[in-house]
């Protein structure tokens, strides 16, 4: 066919008669703004810029989907390249493809199969990316399976927020975040309205704490088999090096995979304990998560109708979480998840960490980890005193842990801190450094006048 | 480098390239999917996002049934369409571009309108595991799901409309071993303890174990001996109340150790007791939906045509009857608890043995009735696997979609009790079967051309339906304008929604894992609401 009738008037008009009944006629539900027209197709096709974070299982149905709808300027996002066991889900991919660059594999084929279509790959971690990227685009729409990435990349949208003179929120600054997520037959989708709805760090407790062993039980009492896989990755590996002291375990190599599945399989007999199977070790390995194809259609189906919303103002967005299962039937809930008036990330106020007076700087990074408010990884902490920078404790640069240690265990008081002190905390979990203020529980003799 | 490493076990392609879903359904569900075959009729975007999810995880074969022409239309909302299809028939260019995805997939199409086939060589339809349709017209729904009520196909009957999507699944008797529970109920056996359960409780004596055993005992041994001692006083009663279970409660508390200053020890096993004791205090009993499926027709009168599942559950009947003195055959499986190696795996072995001969016993049954009928044999694997979840069988009786279309039906009823609640869900069930019934007199969709003018001539369709069931007129027409504004546009993502639903139900009929939906399922992507209805 000749680019010069795909090009035309009258074929696009044929090709996207689907969407233009919903977007060019009125219907009794539509969304009070709403005023149908063909411009709203226009828009979509020439001017509505989106970034699908992640091309993996939700990442290809969505790069697919939204290509579907009308959508053309589409950029997406990833680091990773595609490998054998991507296969049963990510259709974009063949076996041909594995070793290569996902976001790339996936827009060729999409940009080949719609013509029209003129999505860009990024190959490269979203935190590689800066606020003038992100600044670009009216919706992201994130289809990961990190947790830590979705909150990073949820601090990027949060820190992108402006606010005006009277601290009402400057509606322009908001970009729509659409978030989807599955495991096994589960899924959920969700609609984010930076500074408006609930946020992914609003929301922390949604997700379930990873499920860990006891070093004691995996040490001394074994029962399970995933305990004597347990016991080879973390003690017997580091004991006997078998590649040497400087090859760390990596569950994608298929002889350390084999190693450890043959001592664990020692380890079970030695003690009568049935069942470790390689498949079993590389799960455990790996912590891989069952995925299927039909889940990830359906959530990404779902995602992709709620950015077709957003877009087009067509109707209302969903309020404002999706919760999806098909392990029994097939069962959806959808509810309002609140926003946390002070949250991390979304509330445009200073986070207070209650705390004793007497703490030790241990006892707020604690916190910071364990409280799921926060539920930062590796927190690292400094302070602003008589204007000038103080590292409190920093734990992923060696050296500095080294010389900060030593903090953990001394009194906050000790170390310059004071009821009202803001303390900077930087963490992978978010793009930008969070501030919280300090505020010595009630008992305390407060000292305002420093 | 040497390299350390012994032979690698050997892990096939296909088992890394299925793994993902491998630890959902195993390799016997793997293998039942290989060995479907799933018949789509019509391959619009719906019927293709289907076969999406059906092909990448592998089924082993998949028929296209499509007469029509690839029109531009169907390239704007169909991704397994290219530029140059327009023209060419559209189940030759999907399943050349479905194929794609899964090498190990063979594809096969036909190109007659299926009422030509159903009139002309009704018997294509027996060899398929599913047929699927999508976008077919009324009197084909009809006659196409009496003929696979007949000949007992599953069926699934689809639609994607607008904002809505809709799938009905057809099946008469769909048995169900591995459900798959969220929670498993534990089947613990503390109140009828078996000889070898009973040897080794009686064997442990919890109050002369030093502190450190004391900290390993399992709570299974805490929670015996602890309603041991509640039943001295008690008439060798169970445990059945609340109050009762609290008693039981305040002497596992009594149980845990204290220190030199009368402080409770914390002790990890008996924390696990205090939570575990409610669950573990449930008395073992045959639960009345087994029974009833044990005591069924099909399971007491088998024939040479009785399939597994009911020789199966006949012999099953006869253990519980005898050596299972009235209880199911033990599960066999202990939760993980605090313990020693030693005690768990010795426990864990107490009751894998007894489980395993439990199941020799329904596995010789099974073996007699497959040789006094004559019938195929059935494996011990498939017999252990049955016993393991004999707790959790289900079965779906289905009913068929031409019971919708007749009057005074409980159906009928069914449908009217909905509306009147009012239950807008119910409402687009209404409207979706408006929607055929208008394109089938006017040969188009409702408001395929304009919206407003089909307004009326909906609603007579409406008004026709809601008089079937003996339901009044709809209060305001908003619903039925909206399907006009929809002119029977298919929106990509609400087809791929269903497409994904679907295929996942396809494949839970396939490999008999997962309940499906009982039997339709309704979404609304404008509201992002569901629901599923019971016909």
């Amino acid at each position: 066919m000749a680019t010069g009738e795909i090009q035309s008037q009258e074929y696009q008009q044929r090709r996207w008669l689907n969407i233009r009944k919903v977007l060019e006629r009125s219907g009794p539900f539509c969304h009070p703004d709403f005023e149908p027209s063909a411009e709203i197709l226009d828009f979509l096709m020439n001017s509505c810029k989106i970034l699908i974070v992640g091309a993996g299982g939700l990442g290809c149905e969505l790069l697919k989907d939204l290509a579907l709808m009308g959508f053309k300027k589409i950029h997406i996002i990833d680091m990773d390249t595609i490998e054998l066991s991507n296969l049963n889900r990510q259709f974009l991919f063949r076996k041909t493809d594995i070793g290569l660059s996902k976001a790339k594999c996936a827009v060729e084929f999409v940009n080949k199969r719609i013509p029209g279509c003129e999505a860009i790959a990024h190959h490269c971690a979203i935190q590689d990316m800066d606020d003038g990227f992100y600044r670009q685009f009216h919706i992201v729409v994130c289809g990961l399976d990190s947790i830590i990435a979705r909150r990073w990349l949820n601090g990027m949208l949060m820190s992108l927020l402006q606010y005006n003179d009277d601290r009402s929120l400057d509606q322009s600054s908001v970009i729509p975040l659409v978030d989807g997520g599955t495991e096994g037959f589960k899924g959920n989708a969700r609609v984010i309205l930076p500074g408006m709805s609930a946020c992914i760090e609003c929301t922390l407790d949604f997700y379930p704490p990873q499920k860990t062993f006891p070093l004691c039980t995996i040490a001394n009492t074994p029962r399970l088999p995933e305990h004597c896989v347990e016991y080879v990755k973390v003690i017997q590996w580091a004991k006997e090096n078998p590649w040497g002291e400087s090859t760390v375990l990596d569950g994608d190599n298929p002889q350390h995979v084999a190693w450890v599945y043959e001592k664990a399989q020692e380890r079970a007999m030695k003690h009568g304990i049935a069942n470790v199977t390689y498949r079993l070790t590389q799960g455990v390995l790996k912590n891989i998560i069952p995925a299927v194809a039909s889940t990830n259609a359906a959530i990404a189906a779902a995602c992709a109708t709620e950015v077709f919303k957003l877009a087009s103002s067509c109707c209302a967005n969903m309020n404002n979480y999706m919760v999806f299962n098909m392990a029994e039937g097939v069962y959806t809930y959808t509810f309002n998840a609140e926003k946390r008036p002070d949250c991390v990330a979304c509330s445009n106020t200073t986070r207070v960490m209650e705390i004793e007076a007497n703490a030790t700087l241990q006892t707020i990074y604690d916190k910071l980890c364990d409280d799921v408010a926060f539920a930062m990884k590796r927190p690292g902490i400094t302070t602003v005193i008589n204007g000038r920078n103080k590292t409190l404790y920093i734990s992923s640069i060696k050296s500095i842990e080294e010389k900060t240690r030593d903090n953990l265990k001394k009194r906050i008081t000790e170390i310059g801190l004071y009821n009202g002190a803001e303390i900077l905390v930087a963490d992978v979990t978010t793009p930008s450094t969070v501030t919280i203020k300090l505020k010595f529980s009630e008992n305390y003799d407060v000292d305002m006048s420093r | 480098m040497a390299s350390p490493s012994p032979k690698s076990p050997e892990q096939s392609e296909k088992t890394k390239q299925y793994d993902r879903q491998l630890r959902l359904w195993g390799d016997h569900g793997q293998l039942a999917l290989e060995n479907g075959h799933i018949c789509l009729i019509n391959a619009n975007a719906l019927g293709t996002e289907i076969l999406k999810s059906i092909v990448l995880p592998g089924v082993g074969a998949v028929t296209i049934v499509d007469d029509n022409i690839v029109t531009d239309e169907d390239i704007g909302s169909n991704f397994f369409l290219e530029h140059s299809s327009k023209g060419l028939n559209r189940a030759e260019e999907t399943i050349r571009l479905l194929l794609e995805l899964n090498d190990a997939v063979r594809g096969h199409t036909v190109h007659d309108p299926p009422d030509q086939i159903l009139q002309e060589n009704p018997d294509f339809f027996k060899t398929f595991s599913v047929v699927i349709a999508t976008h077919l017209s009324e009197k084909t729904i009809k006659d196409l799901s009496q003929h696979l009520w007949d000949i007992n196909i599953p069926f699934i009957l689809c639609k994607s409309v607008g904002f809505l999507g809709l799938f009905r699944i057809q099946v008469k008797e769909h048995p169900i071993i591995e459900t798959h529970p969220e929670n498993e109920q534990v089947d613990l056996r503390l109140d009828i303890p078996f000889p070898a359960l009973s040897e080794y409780l009686n064997n442990i004596d919890i109050n002369t174990l030093d502190l450190k055993d004391h900290g390993q005992i399992p709570w299974i041994v805490i929670i015996y001996k602890a309603i041991e001692k509640w039943q001295l006083s008690n008439h060798n009663r169970w445990p059945m109340s609340r109050k009762e279970k609290n008693d039981v409660k305040d002497i596992i508390q009594s149980f845990i150790r204290k220190d030199e200053n009368e402080i409770p020890i914390n002790e990890e096993n008996f924390e696990e007791a205090l939570r575990a004791v409610n669950t573990a205090m449930v008395p073992t009993f045959l639960p009345v939906k087994i029974q009833e499926l044990l005591y069924s027709n099909s399971a007491t009168h088998l024939t040479k045509d009785s399939c597994p599942f009911w020789i199966m559950c006949s012999a099953l009947r006869t253990f519980i009857e005898a050596e299972g003195k009235g209880k199911l055959p033990l599960r066999g499986v202990l939760p993980d608890m605090t313990t020693t190696t030693d005690h768990y795996v010795k426990l864990q072995n107490i009751y894998r043995t007894q489980a395993a001969l439990e199941a020799e016993i329904v596995y010789r049954k099974v073996q007699s009735i497959v040789s006094q009928l004559q019938c195929d044999t059935i494996s011990e694997a498939d017999v252990k696997l049955f016993c393991r979840h004999s707790h959790d069988l289900h079965l779906i009786k289905g009913s068929s979609i031409c019971l919708e279309y007749q009057l005074g039906t409980p159906t009928a009823s069914y449908i009217a009790r909905h509306l009147e609640e009012p239950d807008v869900m119910m409402v687009h069930y209404i409207l979706l079967r408006a929607a055929d019934m208008f394109r089938s007199e006017h040969c188009r969709a409702p408001g395929e051309w304009e919206p407003e003018g089909d307004i009326s001539k909906l609603k007579t369709c409406v008004s026709k339906i809601l008089s079937d069931v003996s339901s009044s007129p709809f209060p305001k027409d908003d619903h039925i304008h909206e399907m006009c504004r929809y002119g029977g546009a298919e929106i990509h993502s609400i087809s791929a929604f269903i497409g994904g639903c679907v295929a996942h139900e396809a494949i839970k009929i396939i490999t008999k894992q997962y309940k499906p939906v009982n039997n339709t399922f309704i979404y609304d992507g404008a509201s992002t609401n569901t629901a599923t209805f019971t016909f």
